[in-house]
């Protein structure tokens, strides 16, 4: 590998990815006292940018939308932070410990973080057609709203959050929206069957057409835009035989961007691969947010991978405090929100291994769900509401399964009952 | 300098927690602390203009109920990501059971 002839500089900090947690991860070592070099090394032209509006408020609004950095040029030269944009790191060289660039440089590293984030996962029957986008930069978000507008003819492909908030913001816009889902339901594994009950039928409401269960049998260009042909449904309701769009999205999830720590042969299991302190299998390397794959600490140190804003903040955080020695281990319950029209969905941990589910009514289109497991344990809450009406008492609950509590699920159900006072108890 | 504003009962709000205000087109959180002192400030976060009022109260911290940013709502002090520029403050003042706030 040429990176090490070519490396250059003192040795520091590098940090590959200028998302939400490499960004976090670099104001970090400067808040934890560190003195030396910091380098953020950014494939995307911009500063870094918040990702959670490009399917929300950059998609709405007259004014021609900028980033939502995270921090601009003056504060990243007062914490002496270096952002090479549009560079990419092309590999590593873990014997010589430095990182070559795709601008022909190199660079030696202390300690390595990677926080590459995810791409969108790509859908093969849409490989080389025009019209067709995926939502994940600022770039994605401003092509897909320049063609926005009533009466443009739009066609998601995937019913989970990224392809739901863009159906909602676009029908804002009075774009002719459909939903085209492969599962039986909307939004997947990621969240409870009452909640997706509510956010499909508000959707429905709002004139979005979604087709669930159903199977795309072929894509082509055609009329200036792409005719999406869908298998004949299995049962008796007959849905479309076609769907004919001017934008199609696709939105079928994402992928963790792991080839950077494969081709340096770190251990890759569903991500990049760390301990609690989010160490690789590198010691010098870490690895933090939407790439990595991490033992959960409350739920038995099981790996999992989150896609959640939060998480790569706060993980980016952690590992800039262990890359200087620290051995802080993460244990932070998973959290995301999501926003469609003025509903506010939010949730707390994960609900797989609950056993039962825990409900308390709060109004019309608005409940939160305690999930427990078998020992009765609380291991997730979830809540949909307006605005930000179930905030609160998402976060106490977090709090309580951050302890390992077992609130009595009569008290759970019923709304008088103050969650406050349940966690103090 | 303006006066002081008659904003709502100290019953009205609990202790440890916050309610919402608004006066003359501009909107404020009162917040009321864990040992019986009253508070306030801008009601929008200083994040995305989100009001505090369904945040959680902790001690001396608000924390947004969108994000979870975090406040110190008693100097206003931003305690970090998402957050980095902090909330106004207001004077605050209880008399005859009512909760008073001095706007500028
Ligand atoms: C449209 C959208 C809406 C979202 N909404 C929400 C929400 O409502 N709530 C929520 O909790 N979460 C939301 N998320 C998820 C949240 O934004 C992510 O979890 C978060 O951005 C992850 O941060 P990250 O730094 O790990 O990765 P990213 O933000 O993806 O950043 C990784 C960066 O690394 C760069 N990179 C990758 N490889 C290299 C390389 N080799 N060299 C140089 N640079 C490289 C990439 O270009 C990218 O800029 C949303 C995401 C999207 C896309
Ligand atoms: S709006 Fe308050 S933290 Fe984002």
């Amino acid at each position: 590998m040429a990176s090490d002839k070519s490396a250059s500089g003192p040795q520091g900090m590098v940090i590959v990815g200028a998302g939400e947690c490499g960004i976090r991860a670099a104001m970090a070592l400067r808040e934890e006292g560190y003195g030396g070099p910091v380098t953020l090394i950014g494939a995307e032209p911009h500063l870094p940018y918040e990702r959670p509006p490009l399917s929300k408020a950059v998609l709405l609004g007259d004014d021609a939308p900028s980033p939502k950095t995270i921090a601009n040029e003056a504060r990243l030269f007062e914490a002496a932070v270096l952002h090479l944009s549009s560079v990419t790191a092309t590999g590593i060289d873990r014997e010589a410990k430095s990182v070559s660039l795709s601008n022909g440089r190199g660079l030696h590293y202390s300690k390595l973080l990677l926080a590459t984030g995810a791409d969108p996962r790509p859908y093969a029957l849409a490989e080389g057609l025009s019209h067709v986008f995926t939502l994940r930069t600022f770039d994605d978000a401003l092509a897909i709203r320049s063609r926005l507008g009533p009466g443009c003819r739009l066609a998601i492909i995937g019913g989970g959050f990224i392809g739901l908030e863009l159906a909602a913001a676009a029908r804002t816009r009075r774009a002719d929206v459909t939903v085209i889902e492969a599962a039986p339901r909307i939004l997947g594994r990621a969240v409870p069957t009452e909640i997706a009950q509510v956010i499909h039928a508000r959707h429905a409401r709002e004139g979005v057409r979604i087709l669930v269960g159903a199977a795309i049998a072929d894509m082509k260009e055609q009329n200036g835009g792409i005719l999406i042909k869908l298998q004949p449904a299995l049962k008796d309701e007959a849905g479309p035989s076609a769907v004919q769009a001017d934008l199609v999205v696709v939105g079928i999830g994402a992928q963790p961007n792991t080839a950077l720590a494969e081709a340096a042969g770190l251990t890759v299991e569903n991500g990049i691969a760390v301990d609690a302190h989010l160490r690789t299998s590198d010691p010098d390397i870490f690895a933090a947010g939407d790439c990595c794959s991490f033992p959960l600490a409350y739920q038995d140190g099981r790996r999992v991978r989150l896609e959640a804003w939060r998480n790569a903040q706060e993980q980016g955080t952690l590992a800039a405090r262990n890359m200087l020695g620290g051995r802080q281990a993460h244990v932070a319950v998973p959290w995301f929100w999501s926003d469609q029209y003025d509903l506010g969905l939010q949730m707390a941990g994960l609900a797989d291994r609950a056993t039962q589910v825990v409900r308390r009514d709060l109004g019309s289109e608005s409940f939160l769900l305690f999930h427990l497991d078998a020992e009765g344990r609380l291991v997730a809450a979830s809540g949909i509401g307006p605005g930000t009406s179930i905030a609160r008492d998402i976060r106490l609950a977090e709090m309580m399964i951050a302890r390992g509590a077992r609130p009595d699920p009569l008290k759970l159900a019923n709304a008088e009952s103050k969650l406050k006072a349940l966690l103090a108890a | 300098m303006a006066g002081w504003i008659e904003a709502c009962g100290a019953d009205d709000v609990d202790e440890e927690d916050v309610i919402r205000f608004d006066h003359e087109g501009r909107t404020f959180a009162i917040y009321r602390s864990p040992d019986d002192e009253y508070f306030a400030t801008d009601g929008l976060c200083t994040h995305e203009k989100i009001h505090l009022a369904d945040g959680l109260v902790m001690d001396d911290i608000i924390e947004c109920p969108k994000h979870n940013g975090r406040f110190n709502y008693k100097t206003g002090q931003a305690k970090g990501a998402p957050v980095c520029v902090n909330l106004k403050t207001y004077p605050v003042k209880v008399e005859g059971g009512q909760v008073f706030v001095q706007i500028d």
